[in-house]
């Protein structure tokens, strides 16, 4: 184990294999969003980037932006967590959808919306961790998630403070869902420092 | 005309009144407010972590309250802030999700709070107020001129401590 990795070190070649991992497994996603909703959704190539602390609010619209996160931890092989972000406005289009009705005002989210987005997440985050461990052959198995909407600075401190004791950065992909709307969702990825090297290890970069 | 001037995450700035300073959406993270009431200088740090010692990648003495209150401090005396009518106000350190994850990044909010408190007391800079705690963001402004550090959050009423 390499004591100096660091997120600066991340190579381009890691970043394709990653960019590669967020498309099948965003693309995973996606189909299974579209079994649950029964309707036909596409997705584009999501982007993977990384980026400052700073940067990653503007991403999304701003620190203010009101969000839904999902995140879950991750044991097994590797450990570490997981958080998908989507615009509250995504996840009320999402929620309505699921259960075939508008239940809400418009505003706060009831109980049972509440455990139907935890479910959705659930759904997208356990697609894409499928095609990780697929990829890698390792095990992986993801919690119970928890669910908060608030503002995007807030919820991404959460994953920032993570990625923060590795260095200054935040690796963030990007998907964008289409179905009869364009849904922005955001997976963050946060292994800790062994698991990144049993990632690259298992993919062949190192 | 008096600006905002922004502070991101891992991020501090100094201001003199009548100028004001921000920094949105905390979560875990903690906002230090520090003023000198006298010449009306005002300073605001956004820490993500408590203790700069723990860490190999301590690079950025932004991102931690130990480190970060001491520049802060620093930054603010070169504005000709006096450290001892230094007074403080804090901000943040909410537990986002109630889900406990076994690493010691638990609870990470309550001790950026706990490591910021010890910091100001080892510099003798008394806290007059704090909002801390709880699991929902807030976004912070602080006024110099008058020692208001106003605390917005989602679905809750705007409030001054």
């Amino acid at each position: 184990m390499n004591d100096e990795l660091n997120l600066e070190a991340v190579t381009s070649q890691y970043f394709d294999v990653l960019k590669e991992l967020g498309n099948i497994g965003a693309g995973n996603a996606t189909t299974a969003l579209a079994q649950m909703l029964q309707c036909k959704v596409d997705m584009k190539v999501p982007q993977v980037n990384l980026l400052e602390f700073d940067e990653v609010g503007a991403v999304m619209g701003g620190e203010e932006q009101i969000m839904a996160g999902i995140y879950l931890c991750v044991e097994g092989d590797i450990s570490g967590s997981i958080m998908f972000l989507l615009e509250k406005k995504a996840a009320r289009h999402l929620v309505t959808k699921l259960m075939g009705m508008d239940m809400g005002n418009g505003e706060d989210f009831n109980e049972i919306e509440i455990s139907a987005l935890k479910e959705i997440g659930n759904i997208i985050t356990g697609a894409y961790l499928n095609s990780l461990s697929t990829m890698t052959n390792l095990k992986i198995f993801p919690s119970v998630p928890d669910l908060t909407i608030d503002m995007a600075g807030a919820i991404l401190s959460v994953p920032a403070i993570e990625f923060g004791t590795l260095g200054d950065k935040i690796l963030l992909i990007q998907t964008q869902f289409t179905d009869d709307c364009e849904l922005d969702g955001y997976f963050i990825l946060v292994p800790d420092l062994e698991s990144y090297e049993k990632i690259l290890g298992a993919l062949g970069l190192r | 005309m008096s600006e905002t001037i922004k502070v991101g995450m891992a991020d501090l700035k100094v201001c003199i009144a009548p100028d004001s300073i921000t920094t949105l959406g905390l979560g875990s993270c903690v906002g230090i407010a520090i003023r000198d009431p006298i010449n009306k200088v005002g300073g605001l740090a956004h820490v993500m972590l408590p203790d700069s010692t723990a860490i190999r990648q301590n690079n950025n003495i932004y991102k931690f309250a130990d480190t970060g209150i001491v520049e802060l401090v620093r930054l603010m005396e070169q504005q000709g802030a006096v450290r001892k009518r230094m007074v403080a106000k804090i901000a943040g350190g909410a537990q986002m999700f109630a889900f406990q994850n076994k690493s010691d990044l638990v609870r990470v909010g309550d001790r950026n709070v706990e490591a910021s408190k010890q910091k100001l007391k080892e510099l003798n800079i008394p806290i007059l107020a704090e909002d801390t705690g709880d699991s929902y963001g807030r976004t912070v402004i602080f006024h110099p001129e008058t020692g208001d550090f106003v605390i917005r959050a989602v679905g809750k009423p705007e409030k001054v401590i």
